[in-house]
């Protein structure tokens, strides 16, 4: 039985952490900091912790006006919420004059579950990455959460990171360099790449392991931060490997996929094919149900690099 | 920071300065928004001249108060406020809206020193200016935050999560003056999005509410001073103003919101405003539209 650890937790322990080191740090919740876990900090630091009620708008231009002041926002919400219907706050009151917010939004991807389309995130990565300014993380389990939540404290400008709902399995046991634009090689391979993050990782992994037993050798990249995107890693595994496969928890438009494939066309074009939500919303159901259903297993990385590999 | 206080006629003089500007800086650059520039330019020059407490040669004084220009297409009045402050030459103004130029078409916080907030998505100035509010709380500073905004500009959302926000959290820091000059791009307010009762709606949002001659400047004065002595809650400030003020022609003109004078108009603008004396300390000779 693999063991699963919340990402969310490791957030609100992280978040505490930090709050004690630095007074500048500063959290903004909309009504949600018990699912968000910034309760953690609410209960330690109560006159730097700002509810915000249901009004998502103005807790991103609250934070914005924080920032412009020296202090280190950390605005938390679900990621459709943080990223849907605030994209003109985030543009114009923290991208465009380049404010030290940090965006944390749980509940990405489909994985959500049971609330169904309206509280499932599968645009945000896009929303974000074509923010100027903006760094975009996916962090994959609790040990790089920790770890991404700190290169954020430390990063100056607007910064996204994407946490999921459900618990994941552990793929970082100690912690390590997490350098926000490096992407990790989790596995060597020659034969064809994985490029992932967040929840796919651990589904990228196992899809190697599968792909090993029929011969075929997979690297797997986590991507963690999609912008900016380790351009370098993306085409070392053109190079090297000369077939690429993506697999996020977000719609096929605008996500890893179409950022990495950038990049391969621009330098070195190579067989492509994306494990991706293909323009639709999802639906109520348990999140293993609507992971499988929506085409985001392990086994649909196996055959798309089976099918990548064929044309080489 | 300014040693001297102003007096009345002498911040009178000072808006008629800003008004010159105004539209002398939108014919100049062939668009720009002059007629909700106008109306807001004794309340622009009461804060920065006389209420106010900031520094030109300090612009990242940590203990200054703060102007948040919330309608941020008024960015005309601000550029001309900062100028005669002293934060910039004001042969700048002459090159609003230019490619290369820091007086960007909406302002820009980085670009040019003295603007706090990068605004012209209407809506989100209340907003920084509550974030603004909450961070001299917590560290112990006594700055204010004035922020300017539009009527038409209630019409968004954000504004009343933002008036929400602020009486929640007691933000007796915060001053927004609403520049009422009861015209928006479509027509009156009053046809194109009813506002009124507004006082009644701020004050059932838990604010303090005043109103006043928005070109009066001894009420708009008086205004101000109450506004800061309201404890435990943010007050506002509704101006009864008129769109394009200073300009018989341009007066409640509804083409002003968003067209720029033309170099007949331009002339006939600034030679209503202009006074001999005030010509004399200016000195800024506007070329008028290409």
């Amino acid at each position: 039985m693999t063991e699963l650890v919340s990402i969310r937790d490791a957030y609100g322990r992280t978040l505490l952490e930090l709050g004690r080191e630095n007074e500048n740090i500063v959290v903004l919740d909309a009504d949600l900091s018990s699912s968000t876990k910034t309760t953690l900090f609410a209960a330690e630091f109560p006159e730097r912790h700002f509810q915000m009620g249901i009004a998502e708008a103005n807790m991103i231009g609250t934070a914005a006006g924080l920032a412009s002041c020296g202090k280190i926002p950390f605005a938390s919400t679900f990621a459709v919420f943080a990223t849907c219907r605030t994209f003109d706050q985030l543009r114009m009151s923290v991208a465009y004059p380049n404010l030290n917010v940090k965006v944390v939004a749980t509940h990405g991807g489909i994985s959500v579950g049971e609330d169904g389309a309206s509280h499932h995130a599968i645009e945000d990565i896009a929303l974000t990455c074509a923010l100027p300014n903006f760094t975009v993380i996916v962090v994959a389990d609790a040990t790089e959460t920790e770890q991404a939540i700190r290169a954020a404290a430390e990063h100056r400008g607007p910064t996204y990171v994407r946490l999921t709902r459900p618990s994941v399995p552990i793929i970082y046991r100690e912690s390590y360099d997490f350098v926000i634009g490096k992407a990790i090689r989790l596995r060597e391979g020659k034969d064809a790449t994985i490029v992932a993050n967040g929840l796919m990782l651990s589904r990228a992994l196992e899809a190697a392991r599968l792909l090993a037993t029929e011969g075929i050798s997979t690297r797997v990249l986590d991507m963690h931060t999609v912008k900016p995107l380790d351009g370098q890693a993306v085409q070392e595994a053109a190079a090297e490997t000369g077939a690429i496969v993506t697999a996020e928890e977000h719609l096929l438009h605008g996500g890893l996929g179409s950022v990495v494939a950038q990049t391969v066309v621009e330098h070195r074009a190579v067989p492509m094919r994306f494990v991706a939500i293909r323009d639709q919303y999802a639906r109520s159901g348990k999140p293993e149900e609507l992971l499988e259903l929506y085409g985001l297993t392990s086994q649909a990385i196996a055959t798309a690099v089976r099918q990548v590999v064929s044309e080489k | 920071m300014t040693e001297e206080t102003l007096s009345v006629s002498e911040l009178q003089g000072k808006a008629r300065c800003l008004r010159c500007h105004i539209i002398g800086m939108t014919a100049t650059a062939g668009s720009g928004h002059p007629g909700g520039s106008l109306s807001a330019a004794d309340i622009v020059a009461a804060l920065y001249f006389r209420v106010m407490r900031h520094d030109p040669h300090n612009p990242q004084w940590q203990d200054r108060d703060r102007f948040v220009l919330s309608k941020g297409h008024a960015a005309p009045v601000l550029y001309a406020a900062l100028a005669e402050s002293g934060y910039f030459p004001r042969e700048l103004l002459c090159s609003l809206r230019c490619c290369d130029s820091p007086l960007q078409g909406h302002p820009e916080m980085h670009l040019l020193p003295g603007v706090e907030a990068s605004t012209g998505s209407l809506g989100q100035g209340l907003s920084i200016a509550n974030g603004m509010a909450l961070a001299g709380r917590l560290d112990g500073r006594d700055y204010r935050v004035y922020v300017l905004l539009g009527d038409g500009e209630l019409d968004e959302g954000q504004v009343w999560e933002a008036a929400m926000a602020a009486a929640h959290y007691d933000l007796d820091h915060v001053t927004a003056i609403l520049d009422r000059n009861r015209q928006q791009i479509d027509g009156w307010t009053e046809d194109v999005m009813s506002l009124e009762p507004l006082a009644d709606k701020w004050r059932a949002f838990g604010w303090y509410v005043l109103e006043t001659n928005g070109h009066n400047m001894e009420a708009i004065l008086e205004a101000l001073a109450t506004s800061r002595r309201v404890k435990g809650q943010p007050s506002i400030i509704i101006a009864h103003t008129t769109k394009g003020k200073g300009a018989s022609f341009m007066d409640d003109n509804l083409r002003f919101h968003g067209n720029a004078p033309d170099r007949e108009e331009m002339a006939r603008g600034l030679g209503e405003v202009r006074t001999e004396e005030r010509c004399k300390v200016c000195g800024v000779e506007y070329p008028g539209p290409c």
